[in-house]
């Protein structure tokens, strides 16, 4: 019998988060920031069909960064936790904060206990009452969760974006300020985003029970001109 | 809780009463005693659904009865199932709105989980499995028999689809209703429906079946001014249901109550 050789866990730990950031990073970023009606959620996205942003729920939204299959295979699971939970209590009872913690206990434990971490990043939106009660979870590939309060990036080039979308925010945006400041932030200096290379829905307060809704491309071009 | 994830291959997909079924959640269906004899379950009546010009129009009473008793006098059994289709219900209360309840769930899972609604056609597949599912219940007395309608986005026309006990669907080209006052207010309509009615004219003709249901069926009630409660009419269009206000209500069922004074 052959024994494998020794190798010190930080090593594994840290081959296995190197493994899964350059997955990430391989993909194209999304943000969420919240503005005067709720959140806005836009991810740089060439496909019209593989989302990367969907409803969870009544007030709940997700965006995932990284391998398609694998956090489509997280928000199936967050769909599902959310309206089960929804069946047997109140659809009140449905937060964004019990689906975090439940996202990072998965993430968690396939980073440490699998073969290969999962390649993603997401980010649970849940759009409050009052801008105040609105939260964003954005969980990392091996269980980290960090709530952010004004904005959240996912993706390889987080840090470049962040600084970016950090000199244009201020609170309270309209839709269409939103839009333009999550647009230039993932485009960055040297590349202009059109409409048609985006993905944006928002979480909107006053839009009725379900607050989630896609904007078509045409709104979206409408809204950046503007 | 934690989170419901299954392997592929194993995975009940955008069904969310398979999802509860391998969750252990499923709502029991068994009541091992024929109910209807031992208890007086509540039953809701008279409902009522036809089309018109621009799609369809649904309308229910708001009685739900116990025997000779009236157990509610404001019982929505009209309710959007999404936002281009309503149901509406008769029979047996808890069993029926449960069955409400999981159907309207059933639509937003789909469409949550596939991206993509449902055909007009495919939820009233599935609310007719929904009803067959509840065969065993019925045969013990608590029998559903919904009213399904809606606008058809593929076909740019309204659709109405009624049930039998034992799941069977029917497509019904111009009026459909059912419940204790069925036949009543059945008639009503089908002596006043035109092809292409308008709105208001589909929206009295519905009102007017229900006057008549209630005139003649102890347990389907009638518009009370006294308390304020209208039947739920509501109609489905191209843009989406939209119910019909109470004000808009309280005017029809003025005219109705001069006409009939004249009589």
């Amino acid at each position: 019998m052959n024994m494998p050789f020794y190798v010190a866990p930080e090593q594994v730990m840290k081959d296995r988060a190197d493994y899964a950031r350059k997955g990430i990073a391989r993909g194209r970023a999304a943000v969420a920031v919240r503005f005067v009606d709720g959140i806005a959620l836009v991810a740089e996205n060439p496909s019209n069909t593989l989302r990367k942003i969907s409803e969870i729920y009544d007030r709940i939204a997700f965006a995932g960064v990284g391998k398609y299959n694998e956090f489509d295979q997280l928000r199936v699971a967050g769909v599902r936790a959310a309206d089960v939970k929804g069946y047997q209590y109140s659809r009140d009872d449905v937060d964004a904060r019990s689906l975090a913690n439940n996202y990072a206990q998965i993430l968690g434990q396939i980073f440490t206990h699998e073969m290969k971490p999962l390649e993603v990043e997401i980010l649970v939106a849940e759009v409050g009452q009052t801008a105040d009660a609105d939260q964003l979870f954005h969980i990392l590939y091996d269980g980290t969760v960090l709530d952010e309060r004004h904005y959240s990036v996912l993706g390889g080039d987080a840090e470049a974006i962040g600084g970016r979308l950090s000199e244009s925010y201020v609170d309270a945006m309209g839709l269409a300020d939103v839009l333009r400041a999550a647009t230039r932030a993932l485009a960055g200096t040297d590349r202009t985003l059109a409409a048609d290379d985006l993905e944006v829905a928002v979480l909107a307060r006053g839009n009725g029970r379900r607050c989630f809704r896609r904007l078509p491309d045409d709104v979206v071009a409408t809204a950046m001109q503007g | 809780m934690s989170m419901p994830m299954f392997r592929p291959g194993d995975d009940p997909g955008s069904s969310f009463p398979d999802l509860l079924k391998r969750m252990g959640l499923a709502p029991e269906q068994q009541f091992g005693v024929d109910l209807a004899g031992e208890f007086s379950v509540p039953h809701a009546t008279t409902c009522v659904a036809l089309r018109y010009a621009d799609g369809v129009v649904m309308a229910g009473d708001r009685r739900a009865t116990s025997g000779n008793l009236i157990s509610h006098r404001g019982m929505e059994k009209v309710v959007p199932a999404d936002q281009h289709s309503g149901v509406a219900i008769a029979g047996a209360a808890g069993p029926a709105m449960e069955m409400i309840k999981l159907f309207q769930l059933q639509l937003e899972h789909y469409e949550k989980v596939e991206g993509a609604s449902l055909s007009l056609e495919g939820k009233a597949n599935q609310l007719g499995m929904m009803v067959r599912g509840n065969l065993p219940a019925a045969m013990q007395g608590m029998v559903v028999v919904p009213i399904f309608a809606g606008y058809d986005l593929l076909r740019d026309v309204g659709r109405l689809f009624d049930y039998d006990v034992t799941g069977g669907r029917y497509e019904e080209h111009d009026y459909v209703a059912t419940g204790s006052g069925q036949l009543h207010a059945g008639t009503v309509i089908k002596i006043g429906w035109r092809p292409g009615l308008d709105r208001p004219a589909a929206v009295a003709l519905a009102c007017r079946s229900l006057w008549e249901a209630a005139d003649a069926d102890s347990a389907t009630g009638g518009p009370d001014a006294l308390r304020g409660i209208y039947p739920v009419v509501a109609t489905v269009t191209t843009d989406g249901w939209e119910r019909v206000a109470d004000d808009e209500l309280a005017g029809v069922f003025d005219t109705i109550v001069s006409e009939v004074r004249t009589r």
